[in-house]
């Protein structure tokens, strides 16, 4: 598989790629698959009749990590793929997906990924997902994921979903169903500068007793961005969720938080927060008393807070 | 060392002008440790921000090793080697304890030469070493890297505003340790603490009282320590309401 160097540097910087991979992986570039590779327990299948995948991981696989990175780097590329991960019961993997968008042309280009999770008995996913743009062009980078996540009963799934930076226009959709006794934790972090604009919107269902759900999301507008976070959880049964949207606005960034609850069992215990605000100042001064200026200041607390 | 010129710093309180310090003069020399006391409301924490240069003097001077740094910024006085412990240590979300030692020392410090600075203050390095400085930790906790953050800043002269407010007993004997041996490594650098803790005014060189926004005295400890023991400028460690020295 030779990669250029555009290629190399999205995969550096959406997966922390920079040799070759081991374990399952699919790598796509401009709407193709350029290289995958299946193992003894995962096997990835393309779709027939739309574009996108099936992984199927079998059950007691343990330890093991499937890739699947998609770049691209073409002006004006537009593209919906469906990719569905079968994880077996009692399984425990991680999966590392993200998208960088390469745009140095006039023309949008847009990858909407479409990404459903069938998580087996008391198996464990890890998600990790970083959304990234860059290049010089006026043609926006455009991200719209969904993600939805089906948790059988034990299973826990942690979702780490990252904007870096450079994606001018992210509608993401997460929607999440846990029977008894499953676990979902996520963690977001989204920046936008510029004038980028990104909604985030949760919908998380506590269906089984037992159920517990955690959902963070911290995100930086700078410039004149703008931030939508929709964060809802039902609870259906005796289960426990909560959901904290924390967010930092610099100049004439601005942003909406909902946080919502819905409890349709008495059993539910549910707990939202949210808070918005400038840099504190304190933190600034503490950081400039270490020798850092005001600008170094501002950086290490904003690389802080969306680590 | 450290020269303060008929200093002053005046606030709008409703309209009229009310006077936090009142031209105070003072000079703290190399290789020596200087605790600053007085009742409370006195200008203590002020002179200290205003040596950070937290707040700006309304007159006078401060000359720090021969310069002129009244008007300098925090961070260039920092990078002058002015040093500066918070009495309320500030929290973050998502800097770690390593990410701050490591900003103080201003370099990228290996995490076993980050962990001793946290055992001077006497925490266990390896529980603390990655904890974000957030409020997970309690006061003391906070307290003590702070602490230890701003001994690993290695500065020529190092204020600590009231270090033991906020930290249980068992803490503050551990405190005073932690300053006797900075004490006596202090070669040609000078300490500057806040405080009207006996012990600690036990520790100095020279005592300094400030009182209502003037200098009221100053001398070496022996002589000046036993007129104040029993006034609020030399108070014996009491636990306070929230578990806290007062």
């Amino acid at each position: 598989m030779d990669l250029n160097n555009i290629q190399k540097y999205l995969l550096k910087e959406i997966a922390d790629i920079d040799a070759p991979l081991t374990g399952a992986y699919n790598i796509r570039s401009d709407s193709m698959s350029i290289g995958r590779q299946s193992t003894k327990n995962i096997e990835i299948v393309s779709k027939e009749g739309v574009s996108g995948m099936d992984i199927f991981i079998k059950p007691y696989t343990v330890g093991e990590t499937v890739h699947i990175p998609v770049v691209m780097t073409q002006s004006g590329l537009k593209e919906v793929v469906y990719n569905d991960f079968f994880i077996g019961d009692n399984a425990d993997v991680t999966i590392v997906a993200g998208c960088g968008i390469d745009n140095c042309g006039a023309h949008d280009s847009q990858h909407d990924g479409v990404h459903r999770f069938y998580v087996g008995k008391n198996a464990k996913i890890k998600y990790v997902e970083k959304h990234f743009g860059s290049g010089e062009g006026t043609g926006k980078r455009i991200l719209n994921p969904v993600t939805e996540v089906y948790q059988e009963a034990g299973s826990t799934c942690e979702m780490e979903m990252v904007q870096i930076k450079g994606v001018d226009d992210t509608t993401r959709k997460t929607v999440a169903e846990l029977k008894e006794g499953a676990k979902l934790v996520v963690r977001e972090r989204l920046m936008t500068h510029g004038d980028q604009r990104a909604i985030s919107d949760y919908d998380v269902r506590l269906n089984g007793d037992g159920s517990s759900a955690d959902v963070v999301s911290r995100g930086v507008a700078r410039d004149d961005s703008y931030q939508r976070l929709d964060l809802k959880i039902s609870g259906n049964a005796a289960c426990k969720g909560h959901t904290e949207c924390d967010s930092i606005i610099m100049d004439n960034g601005k942003i909406l938080a909902v946080p919502a609850l819905e409890a349709n069992n008495v059993e539910a215990s549910l707990v939202h927060e949210a808070a918005i605000g400038k840099i504190a100042g304190e933190q600034l001064i503490k950081l400039m008393t270490l020798g850092l200026t005001e600008a170094e200041a501002e950086e290490q607390i904003i690389n802080g807070f969306l680590r | 060392m450290l020269q303060i010129k008929n200093l002053s710093f005046t606030v709008d309180a409703d309209g009229s002008d009310k006077e936090i310090i009142r031209d105070i003069s003072l000079t703290i020399p190399d290789g020596k440790l200087y605790v600053i006391t007085g009742p409370n409301g006195g200008g203590k924490s002020t002179l200290a921000k205003l040596i950070a240069g937290i707040e700006k003097p309304t007159a006078g001077q401060i000359i720090f090793n021969g310069e002129d740094i009244t008007d300098m910024s925090i961070t260039d006085r920092s990078k002058k080697g002015i040093g500066f412990a918070f009495q309320q240590p500030v929290k973050f979300k998502g800097i770690r304890v390593l990410d701050l030692i490591r900003l103080a020392a201003g370099r990228e410090l290996s995490v076993t030469d980050a962990c001793r600075y946290l055992s001077l203050v006497g925490l266990c390095a390896r529980e603390y070493i990655d904890r974000e400085v957030n409020s997970s930790l309690s006061g003391g906790e906070l307290k003590r890297i702070e602490i230890a953050t701003v001994i690993a800043g290695n500065s020529l002269l190092t204020v600590f505003d009231e270090p033991e407010a906020g930290i249980d007993l068992w803490s503050f004997s551990n405190l005073i340790e932690v300053f006797q041996k900075q004490r006596e490594e202090i070669a040609n650098r000078s300490i500057l603490i806040i405080s009207h803790q006996e012990r600690i005014l036990n520790i100095a060189d020279e005592i300094i009282v400030l009182n209502s926004g003037r200098l009221e005295n100053q001398g070496k400890k022996d002589e000046l320590l036993p007129s104040l023991i029993g006034t609020s400028s030399a108070v014996r460690e009491c636990r306070g309401v929230n578990g806290g020295l007062d």
